[in-house]
């Protein structure tokens, strides 16, 4: 999977962005790619996650925790690469089905994308998957408030945009 | 040597093996937490709510789960607001713990799906939650839970989900 040409790699933004959400540090969540388009976030396994001790499966909050990252963080890209702007959008709602445990001892993938950004609602949608996305772990379709580009701090929007100019 | 033989039949007897995976007996463990009047007793045995810190009380034959404020919880760092996905962790496993105890399990139960509304960002304070199993048939429940956290009358979040349960 590579992003289109006519999609800036969003790919450094994206992991900054998630690296600023403690709950994610946590996690160990990495983004391993992004684009205005779609994001793919691998989230490890730890036992620490696990929430049927008898099989060692992790915990399905942890997946809507990866869900919920992914959805929103594409949500980011959308904007960034529509509007040159920065916007931290939370969540309205998500629904999460699961069609089957996640393998233990194995990384599980979040790939989301955001489908439609009108201009106070964004709508999302993501799979969990570990070793084909044709055989996926979980799907997810989500709605995320959108709101004022004033509303994030200058020090977040620093650490999001790293410094650099990479995509002035 | 002896020690090592030791330890190996306390792990076998209160049912840990070797690679940390616990065989559950999820009746004992209920019946015990009922015992005990102790119901975090469940929780003990759930690494991911250890991970949050989640806690449970009883109060005659209402459960009340909290989950104290907690640094790593925090998704946003602006507000600062607890993640999303913790609190709907939280919330999925507050629902698990109220179908082990009110329902007899011998499993724990199977999340479906589960759809969480927010109303209002989780501030960096403690959170409750509760739930109520709107239906309960043969092999899938339904259960609604509510979150909130200096007032029950203003929630943060409120969800829905099925289980499986055999």
């Amino acid at each position: 999977m590579s992003a289109s040409s006519e999609h800036y790699s969003l790919t450094a933004m994206a992991s900054r962005f998630v690296d600023q959400l403690t709950q994610c540090r946590k996690l160990k969540l990495k983004v391993l790619e992004a684009s205005g388009k779609q994001v793919l976030i691998e989230l490890p396994y730890d036992e620490q996650l696990v929430g049927y001790p008898d099989t060692g499966v992790i915990h399905g909050g942890v997946i809507t925790t990866l869900m919920d990252t992914a959805s929103g963080c594409a949500v980011v890209c959308s904007i960034f690469d529509k509007f040159r702007l920065l916007e931290i959008s939370p969540t309205l709602d998500l629904r999460v089905d699961y069609m089957k445990p996640a393998e233990p001892h194995k990384p599980v993938y979040g790939f989301a994308e955001c489908y439609k950004l009108s201009s106070s609602v964004a709508f999302t949608r993501a799979i969990a998957y570990q070793d084909s996305i044709d055989d996926p772990i979980a799907h997810a379709v989500g709605s995320f408030m959108r709101i004022s580009p004033e509303m994030v701090g200058d020090e977040f929007r620093q650490a999001l945009m790293g410094g650099g100019d990479e995509y002035a | 040597m002896l020690d090592k033989k030791q330890e190996l039949a306390e792990s076998i007897q209160d049912g840990s093996t070797k690679d940390g995976c616990d065989k559950l007996d999820v009746k004992s463990i209920v019946k015990k937490a009922k015992e005990l009047n102790d119901f975090g007793h469940l929780l003990e045995h759930v690494p991911y709510a250890k991970f949050i810190g989640m806690a449970v009380e009883r109060f005659g034959d209402e459960l009340v789960f909290k989950l104290p404020a907690k640094e790593d919880n925090i998704g946003n760092p602006i507000l600062p607001a607890l993640h999303g996905g913790v609190i709907a962790g939280f919330m999925e496993m507050s629902a698990i713990v109220q179908l082990m105890v009110f329902m007899q399990a011998t499993k724990v139960p199977k999340v479906v799906d589960f759809s969480i509304d927010y109303l209002r960002a989780g501030y960096h304070k403690d959170s409750f939650a509760e739930c109520k199993i709107t239906r309960q048939g043969r092999r899938v429940a339904n259960v609604s839970i509510n979150c909130w956290q200096t007032n029950r009358k203003h929630l943060i979040a409120t969800a829905r989900a099925h289980f499986l349960i055999d």
